[in-house]
């Protein structure tokens, strides 16, 4: 089938960095043409360009047949090309048919677009209730309001990035219906994505860029997960590997935690119950916004639980406050890197401060032991091969990846009897997701108990020995991580509670 | 197309060029403006920045006065400073200089006349706790039912003012005063008085208290996890509550400083300069040492800088509307100006500005 979209050369530099060098491909009418790399390879300033977000320093682009040099989204969407962004641009307070009418460039009366919605939604197999408002939808139900206000404008092409990362796998079934039954009738599908078996289930082509420039094409089925993997990184990658070793006492209890929820759309906790053993991983799945982050907070302390009691090595630490709890030995590292679990302004030498002071002695009387606290940013730097100039530079200055292991170094580092993690690789490239598994699970191979908040089910089934599903602030039974399916996951994710399944 | 574009880490040299850069596009600004009414620009900003110091006519009288206006506003600023860094907004430093002038004050006259070598330190320590208490009501009503505490720091100060006027003609009236309203001169009863320590230089014990104020609050910035706390709470609410700072704590920290010592500064210039409560003791020092803390960075040092040049602009300003006529509307606006240039360069900390094409990224 002819291509519905070629590129040709296309270059876009940033002050610094080549983000795309003469990038060259197509995608045919109807295929669902998958976009690989790590993070930092070019991927998004590509789309960008697509999508008239970001204008290419040379190089064309041709949309079936014509030219395609779009100033804006706007001008990319009456050309055909829809997108559906990673992270939701939908108001909470706000219903779904008014969601999309902000969306679109052109709005029809509203009662119209409540029938055209119904139709496209069971078209296309997309349960939505035009009224419903949105704060009180899912991820997924979100998303395919996303999805949705794209398919209205009939695109020729749509992109879509990273469409599963919020997804439960009934929910990703469900979404690889919906582009299936789209690239049958014609339409061509732009599909970014971490998740390799994914795309070797779903894509045709793929292109796979590293450093800016298209490094490979094929066609994803011919090869294994981890041979796209080695394509992208461009060296071979290892597979943690733990010692296993037998679960020894409980070193942290959590006994009927509620924790209310801070603003309407927020989550609440509910009689969230667990016990982590020394040595033990524990993966907590869930889809984002089902009390990840309440969960993590009320383990840190940054929070204090409205009920339950929540013990460390048999002390109960309740009422213990951040500090109280590091000293104690349990330390955590929230999702969000920048503003949460890092000072984005502040250096890395601060942002070492931060949270170690208490176990490292970085301060005597209160007074700070700047050199010695300099000593262990750079420590940290070194064990966890962090790429930066030196323990001056801005947390902000980082990238993703490289931030990231700074910031679980930083706890590992405090020799932590507990650690609990929220995201640890969340927009993490390959190999530094891979150094960080390894880092936990060496962890906890050395005696701590590891708690791993993660939406990546991959990765939890990765490092996992125990297994638990947070679903609207409550937590399931933990059951061992050997033998579940993905089937019985995905129920415990949906909120059938775990001694049922 | 001009665009700006956000720095990877804040300039070093643009943190202490703007506000030199500020200072100059005020005196070009400034200078237009004294032409457009019709003055000579050059001996504008020749009477208000040079003639102070230099000048042999006035410069015997305007020196010492560097210091006198330069104390109490470094003094503020430097407590005001902590709060800003924190992300904590106390407005009323007005309010907690005059209730501290009048604790001071009051605690001094209740002994009069006895001549005493305790009664000049009870009434300091008096000071500071009555603007420590009066800065206390707004990081209460914060911390407690989450009112704004810029509102109700400055709304205290119409209060504060309000007392000053009625202790001037109440209370602390002078009863040998002949019904004139203030109280008796403070600075001429010996266990009171709070005299220049060496003459010609205008300094007391408020300008001693200044720059004690500024080492102390500079080891703290850089030296103790308070400041670190207080530092990363401003920058970074979320990762200050992550890493274990209580913001209830640091609210009443910061207020309970800046209240202490814009308390001290009042009762320094009460028993000195001044001399008296009376209903103008207060001349705006709480809400000019805004400017100071912000000319000055926010940063002690800076602080003690910017202060000494805020001071000259006022005695400087005086100076040109007595000498040259320039309106005293005029002198305000310049002195506006200069705040308005620190603010717009400030954008060059964090951002370059390039000039070519334009990108969406």
């Amino acid at each position: 089938m002819a291509d519905i979209l070629t590129l040709d050369g296309l270059t876009k530099a940033y002050p610094g960095v080549v983000a795309n060098d003469a990038v060259s491909f197509g995608i045919a009418e109807g295929s669902t043409h998958a976009l690989l790399g790590e993070n930092g390879a070019g991927k998004s300033t590509l789309v960008k360009m697509i999508y008239g977000l970001v204008r290419p320093d040379a190089g064309t682009m041709r949309l079936a047949g014509a030219p395609h040099a779009p100033h804006s989204p706007k001008e990319a969407r009456a050309a055909g090309v829809g997108m559906v962004f990673q992270h939701f641009s939908l108001f909470d307070a706000l219903d779904v048919a008014e969601n999309i009418t902000l969306g679109m460039d052109t709005p029809p009366p509203r009662s119209e677009l409540a029938q055209r919605i119904r139709e496209v939604s069971r078209a296309y197999g997309l349960p939505l209730e035009p009224a419903r408002i949105v704060g009180t939808l899912s991820a997924g139900e979100r998303q395919r309001v996303e999805i949705v206000r794209c398919l209205l404008q009939s695109p020729r092409l749509l992109i879509m990035d990273e469409p599963t990362s919020v997804l439960t796998p009934q929910e990703v079934r469900l979404l690889f219906d919906t582009l299936e039954k789209l690239s049958d009738e014609g339409t061509a599908i732009l599909y970014i994505s971490h998740k390799l078996e994914e795309i070797r289930a779903l894509c045709d082509h793929a292109t796979i860029l590293r450093g800016g420039r298209v490094v490979a094409t094929c066609t994803p089925a011919d090869h294994s997960a981890a041979e796209l993997a080695e394509m992208m990184v461009g060296a071979r990658l290892t597979a943690p590997a733990r010692i296993a070793r037998d679960p020894g006492d409980a070193v942290l209890t959590l006994d009927g935690v509620a924790l209310p929820a801070t603003h309407a759309f927020g989550t609440a906790l509910h009689d969230v119950s667990l016990t982590l053993r020394a040595g033990e991983v524990m993966g907590i799945g869930g889809v984002a916004g089902n009390g990840q982050d309440e969960l993590l907070a009320v383990i840190a302390g940054e929070r204090r639980a409205a009920a339950g009691r929540v013990t460390l090595a048999g002390r109960d630490i309740t009422r213990d406050g951040p500090d109280a709890r590091r000293r104690a030995g349990l330390l955590t590292a929230p999702e969000e890197r920048l503003g949460h679990a890092a000072a984005p302004a502040m250096s890395l030498t601060e942002n070492a401060l931060l949270t170690a002071h208490e176990r490292k002695g970085l301060a005597r009387h209160g007074f700070i032991r700047w050199r010695a606290t300099r000593d262990f940013a750079r420590a940290v730097i070194a064990a966890f091969d962090v790429r930066t100039p030196g323990p001056g530079q801005a947390a902000q200055a980082l990238s993703g990846g490289n931030l990231q292991k700074f910031v679980i170094g930083r706890e590992i580092l405090q020799a932590p009897v507990v650690l609990a993690v929220n995201q640890p690789t969340w927009g993490v490239d390959a190999s530094a997701a891979a150094a960080i598994r390894q880092a936990l699970l060496d962890l906890a191979s050395d005696g701590a108990g590891v708690i791993v908040i993660s939406q990546d089910l991959d990765e939890l089934t990765e490092v996992s020995d125990t297994f638990a599903a947070l679903n609207a602030g409550r937590l399931s039974a933990p059951r061992p991580m050997r033998g579940l399916t993905m089937e019985e996951i995905g129920l415990m994710l949906g909120g059938v509670r775990g001694e049922a399944a | 197309m001009i665009a700006l574009e956000r720095r990877a880490a804040p300039s070093r040299a643009w943190l202490w060029g703007a506000p030199l850069l500020a200072v100059a596009l005020t005196m070009i600004a400034g200078g237009l403006m004294f032409a457009a009414l019709g003055k000579d620009p050059v001996a504008a900003i020749r009477t208000i920045f040079w003639d102070p110091l230099f000048d042999p006519q006035f410069a015997a009288y305007s020196r010492p006065q560097l210091l006198v206006k330069a104390g109490p506003l470094v003094l503020i600023a430097t407590g005001l400073a902590l709060g800003f860094r924190a992300g904590v907004w106390n407005i009323g430093a007005e309010g907690q200089y005059i209730v501290g002038a009048l604790c001071g004050a009051g605690a001094g006259l209740a002994l009069y006349p006895m001549e005493a070598w305790f009664i000049f330190p009870l009434m300091v320590l008096a000071g500071a706790l009555g603007g420590w208490a009066w800065a206390m009501i707004p990081a209460i009503l914060k911390t407690r039912f989450n009112t704004n505490e810029i509102l109700v720091s400055l709304l205290l100060v119409y209060v504060a003012e309000s007392l000053l006027a009625s202790a001037a003609v109440g209370v602390l009236r002078n009863p040998e005063g002949g019904g004139f309203p203030g109280s008796r001169n403070l600075s001429q009863w010996a266990s009171s008085a709070n005299p220049e320590l060496i003459a010609g230089t205008g300094a007391h014990w408020g300008v001693v208290a200044a720059l004690i104020a500024v080492i102390l609050a500079y080891v703290v910035l850089n030296r103790h996890l308070t400041g670190f706390h207080i530092k990363l709470a401003g920058q970074a609410p979320r990762a200050a509550r992550f890493a274990g700072v209580n913001p209830a704590r640091l609210v009443l920290f910061c207020f309970g400083t800046a209240g202490l010592l814009a308390g001290l500064a009042g009762v320094f210039e009460v028993t000195g300069p001044a001399g008296q409560i009376g209903i103008d003791f207060n001349v705006g020092y709480g809400f000019t040492a805004i400017i100071v803390a912000f000319l000055g960075r926010l940063d002690p040092l800076g602080i003690l800088l910017a202060g000494l040049l805020m001071a000259l602009t006022y005695i400087g300003g005086e100076l040109a509307s007595f000498m040259l006529g320039i309106p005293v509307a005029a002198i305000q606006a310049f002195q506006g100006m200069l705040l308005f240039f620190l603010l717009a360069v400030d954008v060059l900390t964090n951002f370059r500005i390039r000039v070519g094409r334009r990108d969406i990224a």
